[in-house]
């Protein structure tokens, strides 16, 4: 399934790498297998994106696992948004970059080292992301 | 308050439990770092049993250990009931241990509160997906509720069955806005009081005794 690679690995280029985990790849995946792409991703400096949010119970390991991997000068933990998609038609970018449309809710993950914002309104989610 | 005058049937009343089967519902309060937890919990616990829970502070993460206080026995309305409530880290998905530091705090310390906060705060999520059987949400009024954290959370008990109660917290203070909790949670109800000055605590406990009854 669809993943978008920006420009090569996020190790001080500048550049900041987007994955971009479709529907399906997320359906295939355990629960834990799912929270550790995402934290594999993030502590590499990543923003991850998952077409389809997580569950509440993903979500509640998601914060559970988190908390016992920070640790200080390394990883201070994430920063997370959700978007809930409305039953509208008109289709944003992200889903044609996906290809398709979906009621299920968009979410945003970073490393809360790296985002000093995740702003979220009606129809879009930024991350303002600062290049250390 | 009556409050003595239920505490003198405490004797009669333990002999009456003797009989009755039921074991105390655990009561997890719940809410994001600084919102009064440990104040509401420190109340309730002083109000019927006579004694604290922990600590407070204005500083964020001050309870990294869930602190449980057994047996509070609640009446109101002719409803009784037993819990253990159960006052838990506030809940994050970020923990920066610099922060500590604009508290006065030395590295060493702030290294060592942030531990603790990540370890508490792994915890009181695991209880809430194992081992909780009501939660008391206690958000600051005075502050936006529209949050991820708060989102995610009431979306996790949602999700368990869980009874939740909503309580707007520190309505005392002139930002307080209880309206934009009831907006931001209209599927549950919401309570008003200030935990510090005790204000509107009878509802807060004719409630606890309804939900969790
Ligand atoms: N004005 C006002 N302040 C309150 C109220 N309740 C609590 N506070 C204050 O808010 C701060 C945090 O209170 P705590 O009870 O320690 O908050 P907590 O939710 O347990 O915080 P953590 O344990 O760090 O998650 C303290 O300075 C309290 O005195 C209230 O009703 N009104
Ligand atoms: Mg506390």
């Amino acid at each position: 399934m669809p993943e978008v690679k920006e420009d090569g690995p996020n190790d001080g280029g500048g550049g900041v790498q987007i994955d971009l985990i479709g529907a399906d790849r997320m359906a295939n995946m355990a629960g834990m297998e799912k929270i550790r792409m995402i934290l594999d991703g993030v502590r590499d400096g990543n923003i991850v994106i998952l077409e389809k949010g997580l569950s509440p119970d993903e979500e509640s390991k998601l914060i559970e696992v988190t908390m016992t991997e920070i640790s200080p000068d390394e990883f201070n933990g994430i920063e997370i948004e959700t978007y809930p998609r409305s039953e509208t038609s008109d289709q944003s970018f992200l889903d044609r970059l996906m290809g398709k449309e979906s009621s299920a809710k968009l979410t945003v993950i970073g490393p809360a080292n790296q985002i000093e914002t995740l702003h979220k309104d009606e129809n879009l989610i930024s991350a303002l992301v600062s290049r250390k | 308050m009556g409050l003595f005058t239920e505490l003198k049937d405490s004797i009669s009343r333990v002999t009456d439990k003797l009989f009755s089967a039921q074991e105390p519902k655990r009561i997890g309060i719940y809410g994001p770092p600084n919102a009064g937890k440990t104040t509401l919990a420190n109340r309730i616990a002083r109000d019927w049993t006579g004694d604290a829970v922990g600590p407070e502070s204005h500083i964020p993460h001050e309870t990294r250990r869930a602190r449980r206080k057994e047996n509070v026995e609640i009446e109101r309305n002719g409803k009784k009931v037993t819990i253990d409530i159960v006052d838990t880290p506030g809940v994050t998905t970020k923990v920066d241990y610099e922060e500590f530091l604009d508290h006065d705090m030395e590295k060493e310390d702030a290294v060592r509160r942030s531990r603790e906060a990540t370890e508490g705060v792994a915890e009181a999520m695991h209880w809430l997906r194992e081992d909780v059987d009501g939660v008391i949400y206690v958000l600051d009024s005075s502050t936006d509720p529209f949050t991820q954290v708060n989102t995610m959370l009431i979306g996790i008990i949602e999700s368990q069955d869980l009874p939740v109660l909503i309580l707007a917290n520190k309505t005392d203070l002139e930002e307080s806005s209880v309206q934009r909790i009831r907006n931001a949670f209209p599927q549950h109800e919401t309570i008003p009081l200030s935990a510090l000055e005790g204000d509107n605590m009878d509802e807060v406990y004719a409630k606890i005794a309804e939900y969790f009854g």
